[in-house]
């Protein structure tokens, strides 16, 4: 290809380095090699979030019931609207890049500029939209109980409709303060509490008729199993140990504390993908500004990042299939 | 110059006249698979929840949807298509292959362990 870089002066020597038989320069076929051990890091994520689920396969939460917000529209349930704009975006930006890559073979500056400006936009929407989501997922909903064995008890009324904590329980007074660093040993602190204690929600159960308890435990129509009024308050009084409201590293409100666990992991890798494709973009985008690469009568350079954000989308394609979708 | 850019999509079905154009014609391509994914996911037709080896047919239409994806965003986008066969291979065939490992082994663990909490005696449901 012509365009190569740099000539080393071994060109038509078979042996000597001239031969080229990947016909590829040496940055674009490593960073190939890159995204081919970068792919096979991902796939190993999401291979174990597979594992995990296969291993909770009967109690897995649904990905539709648990992102559901889109911005702006309180209230509304609109599972996969946002996460479908995202993976719009992304690859939209995927295109303008790939524009940026074929105008550098026009030697084309200008529109190599703007397209890699676009680019860059969309990336950071991306983000955005990404950071949104965890905010959303981190503040959580409903609210849950966990059970003394790490499960999840959440609430619906008779119609099967999720009911959230605020709805029917009332906070009392507490005398449990949160632990921090200042009022009490100075490296001791704790999160931050729940608004209720399992005794108000016990209470706000036992006040409210009409609402049952729902386990983790799948149907075979692929639902939550809901418990009768007398199960519910058995089940609660048993074995009800915290009260969850969102979701980290500990506890989940939406059920294994596992799928928040890989859902921060891996969305959150491929985030910190996402940043640092926008940084390198940038880096890029002003050394065409600045017309490094019209000097050098060549925009490889513009191609071989153009390559990893491609590798970027594509992760996203399986990310979006294999959390929000399957 | 890479100005040789192969131009045709769909086994030669679909032909365009710029390089410009089949990215465009690509990006429709995949935003009505998408489009087609999300409405799937959203109305989850009752005949696709039937189980097939092992999955929901829906769940299979969603893992080859995005595999048609990622064929077309690795050949159009990143030029796969335009690259020599040795090289595609290198690194399609790599990955595939072990990826294809992984899941396997991981997936098939995965589900001994249920297996095994479910018929087992090992309890975790309280």
């Amino acid at each position: 290809m012509s365009t190569t870089v740099v000539n080393t002066g071994t060109e038509g020597k078979a042996w000597g380095g001239g031969n080229q038989p990947l016909n590829a320069s040496y940055g674009k076929m490593m960073m190939w090699f890159f995204i081919v051990s970068d792919a096979l890091t991902f796939s190993g994520f999401l291979a174990a979030y597979g594992f995990s689920r296969f291993k909770f396969i009967d109690a897995w939460p649904i990905a539709d019931e648990v992102f559901t917000h889109v911005p702006f529209l309180h209230g509304q349930e609109l599972p996969m609207i946002y996460v479908a704009f995202m993976t719009f975006v992304l690859i939209m930006s995927s295109v303008t890049m790939v524009l940026a890559v074929d105008a550098g073979h026009h030697l084309n500056k200008s529109k190599v500029t703007i397209y890699m400006f676009l680019t860059i936009i969309g990336g950071l929407i991306f983000v955005g939209s990404q950071a949104w989501e965890w905010a959303t997922f981190i503040k959580g909903d409903y609210g849950a109980i966990q059970t003394k064995g790490g499960n999840i008890l959440q609430f619906v009324d008779t119609d099967g409709r999720r009911v959230a904590l605020r709805d029917f329980v009332v906070a009392g007074e507490h005398e449990r303060v949160q632990q921090e660093q200042k009022n009490g040993i100075w490296f001791v602190s704790e999160g931050t509490l729940p608004t209720y204690t399992v005794e108000e929600v016990i209470h706000g159960l036992e006040a409210h008729d009409n609402i049952l308890i729902r386990t983790q435990t799948l149907t075979e129509h692929g639902h939550k199993t809901v418990l009768s009024r007398e199960e519910s308050l058995k089940q609660i009084k048993l074995n009800g140990k915290a009260v969850v409201e969102g979701a980290n590293l500990h506890v989940n409100e939406y059920g294994s504390p596992l799928f928040a666990d890989f859902f921060f992991f891996i969305t959150g890798f491929h985030g910190f993908h996402v940043f640092s494709g926008v940084v390198i973009n940038i880096i890029i985008f002003f050394n065409v500004i600045l017309g490094t690469y019209e000097r050098r009568k060549n925009y490889e350079m513009v191609e071989k990042v153009g390559l990893y954000w491609h590798f970027v989308d594509l992760v996203w394609v399986f990310v979006f299939t294999f959390f929000y979708l399957v | 110059m890479a100005h040789a850019h192969k131009l045709e999509i769909f086994r030669g079905l679909v032909k365009f006249k710029s390089n410009t154009q089949k990215i465009w014609g690509v990006l429709i391509f995949l935003t009505i698979v998408t489009t087609i994914e999300v409405v799937l996911g959203i109305y989850k037709p009752e005949p696709l929840m039937a189980h097939f080896l092992g999955m929901k047919i829906l769940n299979w239409i969603f893992i080859i949807l995005t595999l048609v994806k990622a064929y077309y965003i690795t050949w159009d986008f990143m030029h796969m298509r335009d690259e020599v066969k040795a090289l595609r291979r290198m690194v399609v065939w790599t990955a595939v292959f072990l990826i294809i490992y992984l899941i396997f082994i991981l997936l098939q663990e995965g589900g001994y362990i249920f297996e095994v909490y479910d018929k087992g005696f090992i309890k975790r449901d309280f």
